[in-house]
């Protein structure tokens, strides 16, 4: 499983969505997710599936890839469905026995929240697919620079931020590693509760963390043998200009989200929902 | 001989022990009055056991450890200096050990690009300097890569260019092959040894494997914080009982010779290269 977490995870192409400026991929994924709970009907969903997939077309990353990121979260999918269709109260009654209850409203609810998440899901992977770590650290510094004047480390915290991305992949397989090392001096870690089961894990932690440490360290220690002083000074590698393919792509992306918004609301067609 | 790049005098570096509750128990000598002196363009190596001393004495020469007693110059400049801490570290590039805890950026030319960015040189430039130096480390065309894919020879090779990008004077390879397979090995000293020709940096070598430094300059060899032998790689290598009580391994060609003559063969002391023996061996009757 721990594999096929994808988010954070850039995939190299040669796209128009992959060139394009990492504040407009940043704004622009803010603003689908908001555009995600502005409407309230099918005609909405379809404008929101179709500018999804257009996307997605563009930014040329296979859909393969993009679903295996959804895998991991299935979890939480599973949970918000559970929670929808047993808790909502709303219609006439589908199903009844015993406390299960589902009713048409909860039904559509539950799975309009998943369509929801789902999206929302891949709205943002896309921008970690299409952008790499660092254009992104890149981004969020630049676009939160006016907040270096009220004394926040803006730079700093955009540097952790990029460090941490590119450790997650060496983590993540750091840990497999132990696990594998545990279980091969006899460690349980699958029968049992969930708490001897989250007892299980100590030892994979506790040297989880020594070696974050200890990497933490070597990775302080080659940055600054290579000059590394803060913000001040540094030029950038890929300074960041808009461009004109970054203004159409904000104007493609805020007529998507009035479209929507609109369409959501005042085209009258198929069901409401709410 | 040319200009001297890195010169210590007597250089000492002491650090505090501690017990468990953190009081100071006493000092350990790491080094002890080390005396080390490389030209621009020279190729030296330092031999050592594992606690010798010497990767803290790498890490004197990119002013990451500043000596506590005697000094280090790089470049003709005082590492004890404060104001010369970036000018040293820019004109003495360090490669580490790990090749995976060294790489800063998710995209190779990223990474390479990192260094300079950091010095502040131009945007332009400092895309010519990634494209070059990713080309003298031939690793060019993984210039878009992420660099969890590739191995652990071409991540030092990466590693290497993003110090070629600050272009320093010298290049300090603290143990960079200790964590790679022997295919991984040879790339990363051809590389090194491509970049020395045709860059003309001063390349410091500091291993345990005593077959990467038989093209060396000169050599040193530690033990406990001293250096114990210095010399060229001939005449390092026909002290082999010597080497072997500082727990180094020597060569098998050198050590084959080394019994060969004390069996009584006439064969001359210091051999490296297995060529060299076979021609010795086929000149005796």
């Amino acid at each position: 499983m721990i594999r096929d977490i994808t988010i954070g995870q850039y995939y190299p192409a040669k796209s128009v969505l992959h060139r394009l400026d990492p504040r407009v991929k940043l704004v622009s994924t803010l603003l689908y997710l908001i555009s995600l709970f502005l409407f309230k009907s099918i005609p909405g969903y379809i404008m929101a599936t179709l500018f999804l997939f257009g996307v997605i077309r563009v930014s040329k990353v296979p859909f393969k890839h993009i679903v295996k990121g959804l895998r991991a979260v299935v979890m939480l999918l599973m949970i918000t469905v559970i929670f929808n269709l047993f808790l909502t109260r709303d219609g006439a009654v589908l199903f009844h026995k015993w406390i299960f209850t589902i009713t048409e409203g909860g039904l559509r609810t539950a799975v309009y929240m998943t369509i929801r998440l789902i999206y929302l899901i891949i709205g943002s992977s896309l921008m970690t697919f299409t952008t790499t770590p660092n254009e992104l650290t890149d981004g969020i510094e630049k676009l939160l620079y006016p907040l270096n004047k009220l004394h926040v480390p803006v730079h700093e915290v955009a540097m952790m931020m990029s460090i941490a991305l590119r450790f997650i992949p060496i983590l993540l397989e750091e840990t497999d590693k132990i696990m594998k090392a545990q279980i091969a001096r006899g460690a349980d870690l699958e029968s049992g509760n969930m708490i001897q089961r989250a007892k299980s894990m100590i030892p994979i932690l506790v040297p989880l963390f020594v070696s974050a440490f200890r990497r933490a360290n070597d990775l302080a220690m080659a940055m600054e043998a290579r000059c590394y002083r803060g913000g001040e000074g540094r030029t950038k590698m890929n300074p960041l200009h808009y461009k004109t393919r970054d203004r159409i792509a904000y104007i493609v992306v805020i007529v998507y989200v009035i479209g929507v918004f609109f369409v959501g609301r005042y085209v009258p067609l198929g069901i409401w929902i709410f | 001989m040319g200009r001297t790049m890195i010169q210590t005098e007597k250089l000492i570096y002491e650090y505090e022990r501690r017990d468990e509750e953190g009081n100071v128990v006493g000092t350990s000598r790491a080094i002890d009055r080390v005396d080390l002196e490389a030209v621009e363009g020279q190729f030296i190596a330092i031999l050592g056991h594992n606690g010798s001393g010497k990767s803290t004495l790498a890490k004197h020469m990119n002013a990451i450890l500043v000596p506590t007693g005697g000094t280090m110059w790089v470049d003709g400049r005082n590492t004890k200096e404060l104001e010369e801490l970036w000018n040293v570290r820019q004109s003495a590039g360090m490669v580490f050990q790990n090749p995976d805890n060294q790489i800063i950026g998710t995209v190779v030319e990223e990474d390479v690009g990192f260094g300079p960015e950091n010095l502040g040189v131009p945007t332009d430039e400092i895309w010519k300097r990634v494209e070059e130096s990713l080309k003298a480390v031939g690793m060019i065309s993984y210039r878009h890569h992420s660099p969890n894919k590739l191995s652990g020879g071409q991540k030092q090779r990466v590693a290497i260019a993003g110090v070629v990008a600050m272009e320093p004077k010298c290049i300090v390879l603290d143990e960079p092959t200790a964590m790679l397979d022997p295919v991984g090995r040879k790339e990363v000293l051809k590389t090194v040894q491509k970049l020395r020709e045709k860059k003309g940096v001063t390349v410091i070598l500091i291993t345990h494997y005593m077959e990467e430094v038989i093209d060396a300059d000169k050599i040193y060899v530690m033990d406990h914080g001293h250096i114990v032998m210095e010399g060229t790689p001939k005449e390092i290598f026909s002290r082999v009982d010597e080497l072997k009580s500082y727990r180094l391994d020597v060569p098998q060609v050198t050590l084959l010779a080394d019994e060969l003559k004390k069996r009584g063969l006439a064969i001359p002391e210091g051999i490296l290269r297995k060529e060299e023996l076979v021609n010795y061996l086929c000149q005796l009757d």
